[in-house]
């Protein structure tokens, strides 16, 4: 075996040119070759105690399935990450590896951590790309699981709960399966095709997947019960976008990020031709400083805006956005105005016509410059406005990516579900609500957050739910055969 | 897939259809709505449900060809699928405790209100009805409003066929002569509802309005449908999908409906022409 790699920078992630790619949905990050994956592997230095799997979510063996990459085992290193995701091509995208398990590697101390996530990728994309090896569906255990949603937490519920042998629904409102990996990611980070290969594995283990279902509309929680579903995890995600309560977020051409993206993504706007509608081109401000406010930039861009603004309230230190997006954005001519927040949307409304076709659609924003006082509770310093400092931009679409708050569904249709005055679910260590064998994790417990986060959740309620259904089932056993049990 | 059980024409712009989807029959009552998709990369368009069957596992949808989407709907056949169809969303009809209703519907709108005139009829309510159209070619459901109606007008605005005149005429003859109705119900084009409301207000009758903006999810995700209401002096944002899709006539700000449901009238009318023709191309 070749010796440690003891290069203080990691390798460089080819990506498309800045310029070509401004102007295109294809992916920007092109991915490890075999020999750049090998050699960035070589870097590992397999330390025992292993820190950088306490900075994963999902606790994936990293230094493992690295020391498999190191060997040229690329079917051995997915093997070892699927034992703990069920959704490896899509983390290796979309997680923010710098502050979890990379912001952990020794590496990091002196030079630049082990690119674990570029590595996931790699070993992920070639699996799908080279490997014959078909997941197997394990034996059937008898047990019904309802899982309600088809994002990152529900397919994480699944995809574990399945490999136990569980005969698992996952009921999706969409039309298509992937919650947010399809109506929000865009193509560019993460291609459709990679979240349909993801969702294809899961139907080879046995998951069944509903699409146009609505649970708290179509079916309740409680009829998916009476339907013989022993336990329920509800994975409904992030739901009604927030607006900022200023005039002018009614005009036409101001959306909110989920519906932009949703357009563009899901609806497949971007295409040519489109039949779901969207603006394009003109100028665009995007609302916001995280990594939906960048994807919704970027993808505005795509869709062939002159000129995108962020309009973020609070400098770059505070910008929550992944360091990584907010490069590739600024590289591809994306603007920042920081310190800087909207008061007004104008619309254009000719005073001579009412029949104007341009009445009631935006042609401006006004703003207001900020500065960073006294910190508030979290410790972030607060922003607040700079008297006498307002200016417009002109510009024609608005995109608010401010947030979201849950979706009450589900809520108003279960009776004694808990939520928290935002209106998350309320749930234990475990996922478990306020409802006995109902449990839920995602953004429908969080708020938006991040898609590990929301998988990690799945991973945790899956093992919850198998240990209930096993205690319960064995309860029910005594109860039959009047016998005792010892259930662990 | 989505069988479409049966298909009728109702006029030259409207297409009655009914789709198999027994979840959906199973749960839908008056005032809630479907989305549907013809096919793969289509569009998802909000339909308000006209009725359902629960033994065939049937719903029943109405709706006028206005772009690209309705236009190819219309062209499917009895027998054939749609790739799509979801719900029911949105909150039902509010109709508890109502004894006396006048149901003013206008155009297609009259597809919805004639499930809500059915239901209160059953229900035992003194139903009057006041249905609109441009002219006698476009009147649709006339035997049903017939049926279930205590009382039934029916305005053109041509004259062709009932009365000539809007739909507020005949409100506000009956609002001055005495008549106490618990509530009015009104589904139809904006401007139309917009004036039922100013027609009732001197009298203080409630008024229930059906909003139909436009959406993409229909589950409270995309923020498309927002509206805003007047609820004592403040302007508070609401969502059809999820509030709605019925709301107090009174609070509703319909020219900010209105505008926003302008947002893609060019795109509407280019993807009709452009379906229309590609339709035209296959006849050839």
């Amino acid at each position: 075996m070749a010796t440690a790699n003891m290069s203080p920078t990691r390798n460089q992630m080819p990506t498309q040119d800045a310029k070509v790619r401004a102007h295109n949905f294809d992916e920007v990050a092109l991915g490890y070759s075999e020999e750049t994956a090998i050699n960035e592997a070589m870097r590992c230095l397999n330390c025992k105690n292993m820190p950088c799997v306490d900075g994963c979510p999902v606790k994936i063996h990293i230094p493992e399935f690295i020391s498999a990459i190191k060997e040229g085992e690329f079917e051995k290193a997915y093997q070892i990450i699927s034992k703990s995701s069920s959704l490896p091509a899509v983390c290796g995208r979309v997680c923010p590896q710098e502050t979890q398990c990379e912001s952990k590697c020794v590496r990091g101390i002196k030079g630049e951590s082990v690119g674990i996530g570029r590595l996931e990728r790699f070993v992920a994309d070639w699996h799908n790309t080279f490997s014959k090896e078909e997941p197997v569906k394990p034996e059937s255990n008898g047990h019904k699981v309802a899982i309600v949603g088809s994002g990152p937490s529900g397919l994480t519920c699944a995809g574990d709960l399945a490999k136990k042998g569980y005969d698992v629904t996952v009921y999706e409102a969409l039309h298509t399966a992937g919650g947010v990996l399809v109506y929000g990611i865009p193509e560019f980070r993460l291609p459709k095709s990679i979240v349909a290969k993801e969702v294809e594995t899961l139907n080879k283990l046995g998951v069944k997947i509903e699409t146009n279902v609505v649970i708290g509309k179509t079916l309740t929680v409680d009829e998916l019960f009476e339907n013989g579903f022993e336990a329920v995890f509800i994975g409904s995600g992030a739901g009604l976008p927030n607006f900022m309560g200023i005039p002018g977020e009614s005009l036409n051409g101001v959306y909110s990020a989920n519906e932009f993206l949703t357009r563009s993504n899901l609806m497949k706007s971007y295409l040519e031709n489109p039949e779901t509608p969207i603006m394009k081109g003109g100028n665009v401000a995007v609302v916001g400083g995280g990594n939906v406010a960048m994807d919704a930039a970027r993808t505005a861009l795509r869709l062939g805006a002159d000129k995108v603004y962020i309009v973020y309230r609070r400098s770059m230190d505070e910008l929550p956005a992944r360091r990584e997006e907010v490069e590739h954005a600024q590289e591809e001519g994306i603007e920042f105005n920081l310190l800087c927040n909207p008061t007004e949307i104008i619309g254009y409304n000719n005073p001579d016509n009412p029949k104007d076709p341009l009445n009631g659609f935006v042609k401006g924003m006004r703003c207001i410059k900020m500065e960073l006082g006294e910190p508030d509770a979290n410790g972030r310093r607060r922003p607040v406005p700079v008297p006498g400092s307002e200016f417009e931009i002109d510009v024609d679409t608005v995109i608010m990516s401010i947030g979201t708050s849950p979706n009450p569904l589900i809520k108003v249709t279960t009776e004694g579900l808990e939520v928290n005055s935002r209106g998350g679910i309320i749930v234990n260590e475990d996922g478990l609500t306020s409802r006995n064998a109902v449990y839920a994790g995602g953004d429908a417990v969080t708020g938006a957050a991040t898609v590990i986060s929301a998988m990690g959740a799945g991973k945790t309620a899956a093992n919850a739910i198998n240990e209930y259904l096993k205690e319960k089932n064995a309860e029910n056993l005594d109860n039959i055969v009047g016998m005792s049990y010892n259930i662990k | 897939m989505y069988k479409i059980t049966e298909k009728k024409i109702l006029n030259d712009f409207v297409v009655q259809m009914l789709i198999e989807a027994p979840l959906v029959a199973n749960k839908a009552k008056p005032g809630q709505f479907i989305i549907l998709r013809v096919d793969d990369n289509g569009e998802r368009i909000p339909l308000t449900v006209a009725g359902v069957n629960k033994e065939n596992g049937t719903v029943k949808i109405i709706f006028q060809i206005v772009g690209g989407t309705t236009e190819k709907l219309a062209h499917k056949e009895q027998g054939e699928y749609i790739a799509d169809f979801v719900g029911p969303l949105g909150v039902p009809t509010h109709l508890d405790g109502i004894k006396k209703v006048c149901i003013v519907g206008g155009g297609v709108g009259c597809a919805i209100a004639m499930p809500i005139a059915e239901k209160l009829h059953e229900m035992g309510a003194d139903v009057t009805s006041i249905i609109g159209f441009r002219s006698k070619d476009l009147l649709i459901l006339e035997d049903e409003f017939r049926e279930y109606s205590d009382t039934l007008r029916i305005m053109t605005d041509d004259g062709s066929y009932g009365e000539k005149g809007n739909v507020t005429l005949p409100l506000k003859e009956m609002l001055e002569n005495g008549e106490k109705f618990d509530m009015i119900i009104t589904i139809g084009p904006l401007v139309m509802m917009k004036f039922v409301v100013l027609t009732a207000k001197p009298f203080e009758v409630p008024v229930t309005v059906s909003m139909n903006p436009i959406m993409i999810d229909g589950t409270g995700m995309c923020g498309g449908c927002r509206l805003t209401l007047n609820i004592e002096g403040k302007k508070v944002t609401k969502f059809a999908c999820v509030d709605g899709p019925d709301f107090n006539g009174y609070e509703v700000d319909f020219d900010e409906a209105m505008s926003r449901g302008r947002m893609y009238s060019s795109f509407e009318r280019h993807a009709h022409e452009d379906t229309c023709n590609l339709f035209k191309k296959e006849v050839e």
